[in-house]
């Protein structure tokens, strides 16, 4: 283990400024979720204005570890709070759906904060006139607009009954167009000319953390929506995948894996891959037997409330597979008992193992290029909330993506409700359409000449 | 700044990695015009010209400016009325061309405000400014390099350097209309190819500035992920068009079909090995250069990509959403600029000073008044009204069909304040007329501001033009910078008033979902049709 530095400013002589990690200018990898984060310590000649850390530990933390050396308090500390956050992580999905759902959206504004903070204190741009205003407002009209879609799909019943709603529902993108186009023109009425390259750069910086950090969480509620399941194992494996390559490094690392990260190895990267595809194997055996899992998440308008109950689809039944021959002498079973959703859990576990550390290279060379040590300080021993989610975002745009590519097919009522809005004319061509597939098929009985 | 011939060689700061003469921008139009026309003489480029004479006629300002425009406007007139005459003859859809240069001519200027300030004039064009004084900080921006082909050069020597200017702009301008024009003619397919050629000019004039700005012309591997991006993004775009609209053509193929079943994750599989090349084409030195470069790339895409796929469906519509909203945005700018220069005296906004508020209102109002006849006019033609259609048995696209209610006139009954003023009780119209109201108001209040913000974005960045594509009006960005915020309202606009889903993606969604899914929406659709009228009513079938 690489020594640990005390970080310079604050103050010197208390024992509670432990919030550094190892300030050795080296990457590690530690604890459950923890990204990357170091220290360039001498080159801040030209660095923007970092402020020192600040200690958030709570009190009784620190109390409690007094007595021992600050090497053993950081890890103590860290170790507390990476608990902490696990047994969060359970209570919440305890909690159900609705918890779930604004946890995430929490998460979003703390990262989409924690991202304009650092373009502030990049381009010392603290006093641009409207900046603050207008980024939040940008995420107001885009959250407003993905949350409309999303809501017009899921809350069907809802909407039908409320008359307002129905207005919002059939107008939802103009209006979300007509919001942003108004923060587009306040944007453009409030350049002002000593400062029209920091605030086209704000523009921009803005935009793109909206691109990366709101899309993102979105899609993670979209797949919360396909079963809790498709939103607790994702994040588990990657959890798992840092937990796994920081172990193998730490046993057996040897070979630098990348310059961007110069304490990553090719021994943790390997290791952690085999062990998380195997962890993810069985996790995602456990989980498959549980209808509050497995079940779509949908919204009873009679008790107006989530529910998770159903009929677990096929993916999520036990079913029979053969072995390939090589594997039937080697294990001398002929066939195996399996959810088809492990298989599944192997293909995403692969990606978060091989691509999502890349998620997590580039939020460390993020924060290399910027010289800055953690995203924010949000939570003591950790950094930032970015500095927890930097891996997870490629993840949920990949389950996305999967889901909609090899496990779901478009959703019924949506196309329902496109069927309802067509000309009569149209949906009379398509009902010809169907009913002929559908006697192909052997779903309908054969045609009875019937006068037209 | 010494100037040699055609590659002006600039004063340059030593920096670490500087960059190559900028040759790239003057491989152009004016490129190949020149390999026709002849080498370059060694008479200094125009664009000198062009600075001193703007100084000139800065101190010369105001009303006595007038008659060398009167004259330049009756040149465009007469040159016009001679395109009127000679399209007379011809069949339907030249008749319709005819309609539209006798529209255009008039408005037609070859005047340009080379004062400093900023202009509105052309048909497209966006402002260009100069900041001459303050380029001690400016990253390096090579002078403009003269594209003018060396026939207009010779034909035009007597005149002086001003005049110069203004025939080159307006013949360039004439240019571009009937090549508009041409286009138009030679059908939807020709429209999708010069959309595309545009967008990718677009994007390669914003990342070129990109690179000036940040000097970053040795980053590793940038300018390669940066072509790889686009290409990535456009595939996703267009094969999702692609599979919306020749559905029959794909079926077809069976190679097609797994590309459409799978395109999202193929699409993004793309994207990621892009993403991953960037991560490990990180370079320690050059981080934060690197960081900036990805950003502004993305930025663009979203800009210059998303806009363009936008125009394109619209043109899926029917050619009228294609023309009718180009010729809104450069109408404004012509009436804006007429306007202004007539009764121009209040300044509308600092960005831009030579608008005014005059302008601005009075192009309103004109640009509303015409675009309502103009939409008129389109109206009555198949050709441009029909959604374009893929016919997969001829292999061509198809602009036939029964017009839609949005094109057939309808009897409006005018309000009753109306009636008293005008004493008709009724008017005719099509009510893609009342369409174009709407669309007209948003070109003149809103799209302005598409232009501002490009100018604050060259002010900002210390560039006169995007690039120097076309002699005396800049870059392509610098003409269709206004045309952007026009194209994703329309678009808009269409999905959330005009149109529906569209009844083949409804089917091909419904294809793929679960037989038993399928069953549920059948019977749900039997009872909704019985109930319309549009079914008997059911004799009670063995299910």
């Amino acid at each position: 283990m690489t020594e640990l530095r005390r970080r310079g400013g604050g103050d010197p002589d208390s024992t509670e400024n432990i919030s550094d990690k190892e300030a050795d200018g080296d990457d590690r990898l530690a604890f459950p979720g923890e990204g990357e984060g170091e220290m360039e310590g001498d080159s801040k000649a030209d660095t923007p204005d970092v402020p020192p850390s600040t200690d958030n530990t709570p009190q009784c933390l620190n109390k409690a570890l007094e007595g021992l050396s600050s090497r053993w308090k950081n890890w103590w500390i860290r170790g507390i709070l990476s608990l902490t956050m696990i047994v969060g992580f359970f209570l919440i999905i305890y909690l159900g759906p609705i918890m779930l759902i604004l946890v995430v959206m929490g998460v979003q504004i703390k990262c989409f904060h924690e991202i304009i903070t650092i373009g502030y204190r990049v381009y010392h741009s603290y006093d641009l006139p409207w900046f603050r205003t207008l980024s939040w407002y940008f995420l107001i009209c885009v959250n407003y607009f993905f949350y409309g879609e999303t809501v017009a799909d899921y809350f069907g019943a809802l909407v039908r009954r409320e008359e307002p709603l129905q207005f919002l529902v059939r107008y939802h993108r103009f209006i979300s167009f007509a919001l942003y186009l108004a923060g587009f023109c306040m944007f453009v009425l409030s350049l002002v000319k000593k400062h029209y390259r920091l605030q086209f750069y704000m523009f921009a910086w803005t935009h793109v953390t909206l691109l990366i950090v709101v899309t993102q969480s979105h899609l993670v509620i979209q797949n919360l929506f396909e079963g809790m399941i498709w939103f607790i194992v994702p994040i588990s494996i990657v959890i798992c995948n840092d937990i796994m390559a920081y172990l193998f490094g730490f046993f057996f690392g040897r070979t630098p894996l990348i310059k961007l990260s110069p304490k990553k190895t090719w021994e943790g990267f390997i290791g952690g891959f085999f062990a998380t595809v195997v962890f993810s194997f069985f996790f995602a055996y456990l989980l498959s037997k549980y209808q509050y899992f497995v079940c779509p998440v949908e919204y009873n308008s009679e008790t107006n409330r989530f529910a998770v109950e159903c009929e677990p689809s096929n993916l999520f039944m036990i079913q029979e597979y053969r072995l390939p021959a090589v594997v039937q002498n080697t294990v001398r079973w002929k066939t195996v008992n399996l959810y088809p959703f492990q298989i599944h859990s192997i293909a995403l576990s692969t990606f978060a193992s091989l691509i999502g550390p890349f998620g997590g290279f580039f939020a460390s060379g993020f924060k290399r290029a910027f010289k800055i040590k953690d995203f924010a300080d949000t939570i003591p021993g950790h950094g930032g909330i970015m500095d927890r989610f930097d891996c997870q975002y490629l993840m949920a745009t990949f389950v996305h993506v999967y889901i909609t590519s090899f496990i779901r097919g478009p959703n019924p009522s949506k196309v329902l409700q496109q069927l309802l809005v067509l000309q009569p004319e149209q949906q009379l061509g398509i009902f010809n359409t169907l009913r002929n597939h559908l006697r192909e098929k052997g779903l309908l009985p054969p045609a009875v000449e019937e006068a037209q």
